[in-house]
């Protein structure tokens, strides 16, 4: 398959909005069933033990008009919640199961009442993410609610999640964070060849695919595009960061790059990338996946930062690693989580003197003109400043 | 006499309103004195409160919320929120952090106009708000405060289970105290504790009393704007203190007094006009028009009957007491059980409760830009109130501390066609009733 047909594959996967990939999973045995999950995190390992599907309910993007969804909200909300809400209320998620919302903000975790009010005949969780990073006192509470998790679960699928499952699941998805590390290292090294507007639909296809098929997928997109002779400009190298939950539509990602920037790494599909590093199967499988939580993942608006020198780290690492010239701010608007955060991680990468700018979006997002001017203007005055 | 000075000297204030006053400015001293005389400052939050736990280490206690709207009352928070917003915050989020940041930035007067040093711990009690944690990290990175987390997980479930518990009480113990201990200097004494929650419990008994007298009619209170100065000194500095237990104490006097004469609540234009809409209220009022909002109620016969935001704080009112036999169970406890950190369909139960306990005739949502810890799916509330109470439900729309998203023509408007709406609806079952 040549990239543009694993590319067209994962597109159609990302503008399908009647999940009919999920459909066509749960239709292929009888008794499978579906697990949607809100972004930045959930521990998918125990969904997967169960023989379910997890699948990543991003909102409605540009594709769907809300009409029902924004009954429900105030316009001074911000807009993933209402896309998600048409989304229920139209069916569409008709073939999910249940329903996980991680503790992102306070938007998302009200919107956990209001499924539980609204589709009562479905499962609901509020997934409580410990805050405290003492494996004693975080990890406790933390293995208490994946436990709850993988109890209710077993009780959903009618069959117990044993360690060995889980253990097998943990596996897999050491796999597909392997994929996706992988993924993000080819990008950073070979961004033309590499678009992230590509990568992204390549990255959104594991919301809805389950974890072999998408981890073969990103192998087959890397060896794709590698093939793929592409011209290499002279764009300017940023991080984006701030769009780790309402995502950003595709258009605006391509408006970033054709306004002269190569997108080295980002935060748009955290759950995928949270966990640094392998988690252990050897062990108690829970405690292994609460240790990788409490010490070895990402930082993210929505997790405190324990330390004040703590703050702004992992971007900073972001900036190095992938040799950055510029960060570009782009968040979601109402989005507290990101907006709040901006002006800590504004001020830390003033004083290493990284270049930076914002913007904010909402997923329908249609204006692309002042976005792509901000960015060229960015990118320009990146070019600039390197040549001087 | 100035006409404004004269118009001051005619509001009209219950005696627990003016010991209220002396308290909160006295505390405001404590503060600005507390480094000169040796003293440590603690900042806080009003929901999941651990004032008798403070106390135990002698802090100067700062709440950054009452500051706000403190500031709010007095109409200086509008520059306060400009000024932050100039230094880089987004309009987009809640303006209570904004005008903290701006107090800051305008040179660190709090609002009675005395010096407001900086913290020497933030307890973020992270109880029902996400942007609590957002506004100590900013505080500590703008001006380096030792921050001490305590993580209260959210009732998802809509209950308190063992491990929610122990998560927190193990915080108390594991984090919180050893960090209090070492900035104070002070050693942790959980009798103290215990002793300070046997004083709270009096003050929570008697509040909760002068709470519940609006189930009357007429109310002799109002449970809305009469009663964020109720809460005042349960749900700020003052929780465990022995002026606080003589105010409510006062308070509950001065209110049963009231109920006994048959009279309505106090306004600030003097005793109530006469009681002809009982209304529960959902979110928390605006502060830089607080009084011209009140009167837009009082003015129409409206008195708020219950309210969710004098809970925001802890509810009380279903049984819940600070326990000093188990101190930091009970403050585990209190922290999980108030009403932010209640999951929905509590909270729609809540409000239903409240509508047939207090007989109201509606309910009206101060859907509130700044929070969506309360605002967030505010809509859906409405909608099942009023499928499952039968009683009319409206929505305005206002802030918390910030004067560009106050409407009063707009609000007024609503308000009235609110009240018409009641009137219509009461005319109705009248007519079917003598049908």
């Amino acid at each position: 398959m040549s990239v543009n047909n694993v590319v067209k594959r994962c597109e159609a996967l990302f503008e399908d909005l009647d999940f009919n990939a999920v459909k066509r999973w749960k239709a292929a045995a009888p008794g499978r069933k579906a697990i949607g999950y809100m972004p930045i995190y959930v521990p998918r390992e125990i969904v997967h033990a169960a023989g379910m599907l997890p699948v990543g309910i991003f909102g409605g993007g540009d594709q769907m008009e809300v009409i029902q969804g924004d009954a429900y909200y105030q316009s001074y909300i911000c807009r993933i919640p209402r896309s998600t809400v048409e989304l229920g209320l139209t069916g569409k998620l008709d073939c999910l199961d249940g329903m996980l919302f991680p503790s992102i903000c306070d938007v998302i975790r009200n919107l956990s009442g209001m499924w539980q009010i609204m589709f009562k005949d479905k499962y609901v969780k509020y997934f409580d993410l410990p805050q405290n990073y003492d494996d004693a006192t975080g990890g406790s509470f933390y293995i208490h609610e994946m436990r709850t998790l993988r109890d209710d679960l077993a009780a959903l699928g009618g069959a117990d999640i044993t360690d060995e499952k889980l253990k097998a699941s943990i596996a897999v998805y050491n796999e597909n964070r392997k994929a996706v590390r992988d993924l993000y290292a080819y990008r950073a090294q070979k961004p033309w060849q590499a678009p992230t507007s590509e990568v992204y639909l390549v990255l959104r296809a594991g919301g809805v695919l389950p974890p072999e098929d998408h981890t073969n997928l990103i192998r087959e997109y890397l060896v794709e595009a590698d093939r793929e002779k592409r011209p290499q400009r002279d764009n300017a190298r940023v991080v984006l960061t701030g769009s780790f939950c309402e995502q950003p539509p595709l258009g605006l990602i391509k408006s970033i790059e054709m306004a002269g920037c190569y997108v080295v790494d980002d935060d748009f599909q955290l759950c995928q990338s949270w966990l640094l590093d392998d988690v252990p199967t050897t062990g108690d499988p829970l405690e292994e996946l609460s240790k990788a939580f409490l010490h070895r993942s990402t930082q993210t608006a929505s997790k405190y930062d324990d330390r004040k020198e703590d703050k702004g780290k992992h971007l900073l690492r972001q900036v190095k690693t992938r040799g950055a010239e510029g960060v570009i701010f782009a968040a979601a608007s109402f989005c507290d989580p990101a907006l709040l955060e901006r002006p800590m991680l504004q001020e830390i990468l003033a004083k290493h003197k990284i270049p930076y700018t914002a913007f904010k979006f909402a997923e329908n997002t249609g204006q692309m003109a002042p976005i792509r001017e901000q960015a060229g203007t960015f990118a320009d005055s990146i070019k600039l400043w390197s040549a001087a | 006499m100035s006409t404004a000075a004269a118009a001051k000297k005619q509001v009209i204030k219950e005696d627990a309103m003016w010991l209220q006053k002396e308290l909160i400015n006295r505390n405001y001293h404590e503060v600005a004195t507390a480094h000169s005389e040796g003293r440590k400052i603690s900042a806080t939050f009003v929901p999941g409160n651990l004032n008798e736990l403070l106390m135990c280490f002698d802090f100067a206690r700062r709440l950054p919320e009452t500051d706000a709207l403190q500031n709010g009352m007095r109409k200086k928070s509008g520059k306060m929120i400009m000024d932050a917003e100039r230094d880089g915050h987004s309009e987009d989020v809640c303006t209570y952090v904004k005008s903290d940041l701006g107090m800051m930035l305008q040179g660190q007067l709090g609002p009675t106009g005395e010096p407001m040093p900086h913290p020497d711990i933030l307890l973020l009690s992270y109880t029902g708000c996400f942007t609590f944690m957002k506004w100590f990290e900013l505080v500590r990175q703008k001006y380096d405060c030792r921050t001490v987390m305590l993580h209260v997980p959210y009732q998802g479930d809509g209950k308190i289970n063992p491990a929610m518990r122990r998560y927190v009480v193990n915080q108390l113990k594991e984090k919180v105290i050893p960090a209090l201990e070492e900035v104070s200097g002070v050693k942790f004494d959980i009798d103290r504790l215990r002793e300070y929650m046997r004083e709270s419990v009096k003050a929570e008994e008697d509040l909760v009393a002068v709470l519940q007298t609006a189930k009357h009619r007429p109310s002799p209170i109002d449970g809305y704007f009469g009663a964020v100065y109720y809460i005042g000194p349960m749900f700020t500095a003052f929780r465990g203190v022995p002026e606080a237990t003589r105010y409510y104490s006062v308070l509950r006097e001065e209110v049963e007094a009231r109920l006994r004469e048959g009279k309505g609540p106090v306004t600030p234009d003097g005793d109530h006009p006469g009681e002809k809409y009982r209304l529960v209220v959902e979110g928390p009022p605006n502060w830089t028009s607080f009084r011209d909002f009140w009167k837009m109620f009082y003015d129409e016969g409206a008195v708020v009957v219950a309210s969710t935001y004098s809970k925001v704080g802890g509810v009380y009112d279903f049984g819940f007491r600070h326990d000093p036999e188990h101190p930091l169970e009970s403050l585990a406890d209190y922290c999980l059980g108030c009403y932010t950190n209640l999951n929905f369909p509590q909270r729609i139960d809540m409000i239903c409760r409240y509508m047939d306990e207090y007989q109201a005739d509606g309910l009206l949502i101060n859907s509130i830009k700044s929070c969506n810890s309360f605002s967030a799916g505010q809509l859906l509330i409405l909608r099942e109130v009023e499928k499952r109470t039968g009683k009319p439900a409206a929505f305005i729309e206002s802030d918390l501390v910030d004067p560009r998203y106050f409407s009063a023509a707009n609000i007024k408007n609503r308000l009235e066609s609110y009240f018409q709406m009641i009137k219509q609806k009461r005319g109705v079952k009248n007519e079917a009733v003598a049908a």
